[in-house]
């Protein structure tokens, strides 16, 4: 798999989904093409996806919020009789490197967080409705809605079939949303699964699994009648027209990528990346009317689309570069006055859609598994959001003092409300309350100095950063760092990273990307599952799994 | 368990199964009884419920005489619960268990997909009758009424037979799929039935025989490779069961063949002799030898549909635990495990229709089809002689695998009768060639009215070479309550 995976499609060339906007209501149909897979050797039958399918879903939830914000309803059903989604397809799954596993489960969990967030962030609710076959990652699609409606056919199921039928987990969400979201009983859970054929009518309904069953000859005009009942009672405010995304330019070089607001130089000897973020350089616009206008050319938008598309980018395609650097280029005082109008009218639709695309974009960062540091130069452009950068990695080098020869601005961070309320991470807290976890009056002393330019010496003393470096100093000392972090084991570093970044309570969202993916990722790595003899590599073979008897 | 031929008729459930003494099972076959008698009498037409039928009635599971002729109310008809006799020592015929003593229980690890294959099986059975429900009305005669009326109750008594087994081997779970049979119906917008082909009406006579022969004939392909299976009370039902279907067959070849001989017979004695003078052949009251083909070629392929994806990874999985067998799984001279062997599967690869080999254990249902393909073709050759002896230059012919299909590879592409992958333009173009139109159906329905006098047969059809139960021509096979 070494073909190059864009992240970046058009409404006019999807191939698996179909949405119909009418008014507040929009149904968003699965209709997979079987020829349309991302890669050889697989067919996506019964509306099975791959990377490529939950591209496009992911597509289609972004645009949603920002192309149609009069959209209140989403309602999710299948273009395909008899099947609602069969899963990931098995296939692809037995066929794929780990990593790219990995990465894959990545992501589909995060365009499950992210349409499922979209009820609360932005006042667009998902209905799932269930007719035919609703398995596996079938029915952690429906999982991630916001409201489940099963048809009542005697046939149509929804179930969790990959430890039977697999040997796997329902590692996308599906085990922990059961209990977590759906509050389902633990014994009653552990029946659901461990059978292949799932579960069907009132029992869904009284398993907790569904919310509601309808009979199959009201199902149609029920589900109709339900998202219209959404739609009115939805707390929504009535937005006429959304702004566009425009095709995302990029240009792609032997060792760089570049976006119009973001640029990454790839180092490849030296395992890592350096990722150039750019502020502002025209003003900020005087009001939202001004920011809409601009639409997805408004620079804060810009710069979370550019990054976005970087970090999934850098994901898929560069696995072997192993540390990311994070550097702005910019000046701080016009930056905040782009952040500053989106925070004064955050309940403005799309202030507040730029806000949630950010925190999504954050949270991604969180949950890359790569080694992340941040050097916060001369020049750079740290504030606010940007700041939520340099609490989101694992490191912060901060240049202090004058450097020979350097005629940039001296290096400072500005902190805002940004850093305060709006990013949390995926354990609900903000990234300086689980960065102060043992010294939660620090929060206090920081928010005490929002809008103030703070130079290194200030930061360091606040614990903003981890090591401050003067002009003597910083080339050798982040060049070590960089080559340390290259020799060590990358398996050790995200296991290290992945602890470290969640400090805190747990949520819904780290106990799914922490507990039941590290589980996941075990469980792939097991020869009970992709071993040669292993259910996920024998599947479609006729013969079973071969297993090792021991439990470890 | 009391195994012995003759069936007991102490139980309100005629068996030979020993449900005397089963009371857990008895009591929930007794539950699940008058669901059944419910869905019964309100399927069939009411002055049919209350007419004598000449049925046969199983007494007995010996092969050389199991069955008893005499008239019976439908409602009253004994529906039991009836196995093969028990083979001793009986072992595992295929797959990775091969060799070991067969189960008579449900092996833990099997079973939903045990449970699967039963549901799907006994969701055909009840389908079937649904469809064929108001063809009653327009029987072309009292010896083909009950003909239909035998196969329903067979169909219905096949039902029993899998809800035997969800029943005392499948525990609560059976019990619910027991009721969903009764709940799912052909043709429902509530609950249709599982498999597409048995949510379509049954329209007319021709399409009857038409079904019974092709579609019937694919319910005996499955139900011969469930009877080896490892799952010895599965495999018991399914070889008793296919004593049965052998009528249902021989009702499709003889019915189909009739109304090609009565074609035949009034081509000739209005000296026509070109088979696509459709309308001076229609004229007479018969149904036209192209007409026949259409249906032919629609029912065919219906039934290739049922046998699902050539490449299978559920037909693998039951194979290879050995709870679903190949047809004469006995008389295969092969190791019965299909480790390394492979077997040629049709598919499509640029445009074009190609042979591959695949491993053999993914292609049991693509091997099961081809049995099918050669099994179905003996009575069409049996057609085509009388075609051929009444001196008419025409021959009816099985479409290629690759026409009109739903289901498979094929789906995806638009093939002639013949084969060749043709474009959708040239489908629409033809298709009305190929496959009964509205007006096909209109024609063939304008000839159904109801025969009922004994001995007497509609103009479209010819009489029985042999009554059945060795019965005079002119025998009153049913005695119709005419209220």
């Amino acid at each position: 798999m070494s073909q190059m995976i864009d992240f970046r499609v058009d409404p006019a060339s999807y191939r698996h989904w179909k949405v119909e906007y009418s008014g507040p209501v929009a149904i968003l149909s699965m209709d997979v093409d079987e020829n349309g897979g991302l890669f050889e050797g697989y067919e996506l039958k019964l509306n099975s996806y791959d990377l490529g399918v939950d591209i496009e879903l992911n597509d289609v939830v972004q645009r949603m919020r920002f192309e149609h914000p009069e959209v209140k309803v989403v309602v999710m059903r299948s273009g395909k009789d008899n099947v609602f989604c069969a899963g990931a397809n098995i296939r692809m799954l037995g066929g794929a490197a780990h990593s790219h596993k990995v990465n894959f489960c990545k992501f589909t969990n995060e365009t499950r967080n992210a349409f499922e967030a979209a009820e609360k962030d932005s006042g667009q609710q998902y209905i799932a409705a269930v007719k035919g076959a609703c398995a596996g990652g079938g029915y952690e699609l429906a999982l991630a809605c916001n409201h489940i409606m099963l048809t009542d056919d005697s046939t149509s199921a929804v179930g969790l079939p990959e430890v039977p039928l697999l040997a796997v987990l329902p590692g996308t969400g599906g085990l922990t949303r059961i209990t977590d979201k759906r509050k389902m009983r633990r014994d009653l859970a552990d029946i659901f699964c461990s059978i292949e054929e799932g579960v069907k009518g009132q029992r869904a309904k009284d398993w907790r699994l569904v919310d509601e069953v309808i009979p199959n000859s009201k199902f149609a005009e029920t589900v109709e009648a339900r998202a219209q009942e959404f739609a009115a009672s939805s707390t929504k405010a009535d937005v006429k027209t959304g702004i566009i995304f425009n095709p995302l330019e990029r240009a792609v070089t032997e060792d760089a990528v570049s976006w119009s607001s973001v640029k990454v130089d790839i180092d490849r000897a030296g395992r890592k990346a350096t990722f150039t973020l750019k502020g502002p350089d025209e003003t900020a616009p005087v009001d939202m009317d001004a920011f809409q206008a601009q639409g997805d050319q408004a620079h804060l938008l810009r710069l979370c689309r550019d990054l976005e598309d970087a970090i999934l980018h850098m994901r898929l395609n560069e696995m072997e570069v192993g540390l990311w650097v994070f550097r702005t280029e910019g000046d701080p005082t016009i930056l905040a006055a782009h952040e500053a109008l989106v925070a004064a009218n955050s309940d403005h639709w799309l202030a507040n859609e730029v806000r949630q695309y950010w925190k999504r974009t954050l949270k991604r960062l969180d949950v890359t598994s790569r080694s992340l540091v941040a050097f916060v130069e001369h020049g750079s452009c740290f504030v606010g959001v940007l700041a939520e950068i340099l609490f989101s990695v694992d490191r912060t080098y901060m240049m202090d003092g004058e450097f020979e020869d350097d005629e940039r601005p001296l290096a400072t961070i500005t902190l805002t409300e940004a850093n305060f309320g709006p990013y949390p991470m995926g354990n609900d807290l903000t990234r300086l309350q689980t960065r102060f976890l043992g010294e939660p009056e620090l929060v206090d002393t920081a928010r005490a100095q929002i809008g103030e330019a703070l130079d290194a010496e200030t930061a360091d003393k606040m614990g903003l950063v981890t090591i401050i470096l003067d002009d003597i100093d910083w080339d050798d000392e982040v060049r070590i760092f960089m080559e340390e972090r290259a020799s060590f084991s990358p398996d050790a570093m995200t296991g290290l990273e992945a602890n470290l970044r969640f400090a805190g309570p747990e949520t819904m969202e780290t106990r799914i990307f922490g507990r039941l993916t590290a589980w996941q990722n075990w469980i792939f790595n097991r020869p009970n599952a992709v071993g040669k003899d292993g259910a996920l590599q024998r599947y479609g073979t006729g013969v079973r799994g071969d297993f090792d008897l021991e439990r470890v | 368990m009391a195994d012995t031929l003759d069936v007991s008729y102490d139980t309100r459930i005629p068996n030979n199964v020993g449900l005397g003494q089963d009371r857990k099972v008895l009591k929930a076959l007794e539950k699940w009884h008058p669901g059944y008698i419910d869905w019964w009498n309100k399927l069939i037409p009411q002055n049919f419920q209350d007419s004598m039928v000449y049925l046969r009635t199983a007494v007995s599971v010996d092969p050389k005489g199991w069955a008893k002729f005499d008239y019976v109310k439908m409602p009253d008809y004994r529906w039991g619960v009836l196995l093969a006799p028990k083979v001793e020592d009986r072992l595992i015929p295929c797959g990775e268990h091969m060799g070991k003593p067969a189960w008579q229980e449900v092996p833990g690890e099997y079973r939903n997909m045990l449970k699967r294959l039963i549901v799907i099986q006994g969701d055909t059975e009840p389908g079937s009758v649904e469809q064929q429900r108001f063809l009653g009305l327009t029987a072309p005669s009292l010896y083909d009424l009950r003909n239909l009326f035998q196969v329903n109750v067979e169909e219905g008594r096949h039902l029993w037979a899998m809800v035997y087994l969800l029943q005392k081997y499948f525990g609560k779970d059976g019990r619910e799929e027991a009721d969903d049979l009764l709940r799912r119906s052909s043709g429902s917008e509530e609950a249709p039935r599982m498999l597409g082909a048995f949510n379509e009406e049954t329209p007319d006579w021709l399409s009857f025989f038409m079904f019974t022969y092709f579609t019937d004939r694919d319910g005996k392909m499955q139900l011969e490779s469930l009877a080896q299976s490892g799952f010895d009370p599965l495999s018991r039902t399914c070889r008793f069961m296919i004593t049965e279907e052998a009528h249902h067959m021989f009702v499709g070849e003889t019915g189909v063949g009739r109304v090609v001989q009565a074609t035949l017979d009034a081509m000739n004695k209005a000296g026509i002799t070109d088979p696509n003078n459709i309308g001076n052949v229609r004229d007479l009251g018969v149904i036209d030898l192209p007409t026949i083909q259409k249906k032919l070629n629609l029912h065919y392929t219906l039934s290739l549909d049922l046998f699902g994806q050539e490449v299978s990874t559920n037909a693998a999985n039951a194979f290879n635990a050995g709870i679903k067998g190949r047809y004469m799984e006995h008389r295969i001279d092969d190791d019965h495990q299909l480790g390394d062997s492979v077997y040629n599967v049709s598919n499509i690869v640029d445009g074009k229709i190609v042979t591959q080999e695949v491993p053999a254990l993914t292609a049991v249902n693509m091997r099961l089809r081809d049995d099918y393909v050669r099994d179905a073709a003996g009575g069409v050759g049996r057609w085509n002689k009388a075609i051929k002896k009444a001196g008419i230059d025409f021959e009816l012919v099985v479409p290629h695998e690759a026409f009109h299909r739903q289901i498979g590879v094929f789906a995806a592409i638009k093939a002639d009768p013949q084969g060749n992958i043709i474009t959708e333009e040239e489908w629409q173009g033809s298709v009305d060639d190929w496959l009964p139109t509205k007006d096909d159906g209109a024609f063939v329905q304008s000839l159904m009215k109801p025969c009922y006098e004994p001995g007497k047969y509609a103009s479209w059809i010819a009489a029985p070479k042999m009554g059945i139960d060795n019965q005079p021509g002119d025998f009153e096979y049913v005695q119709l309550h005419m209220a």
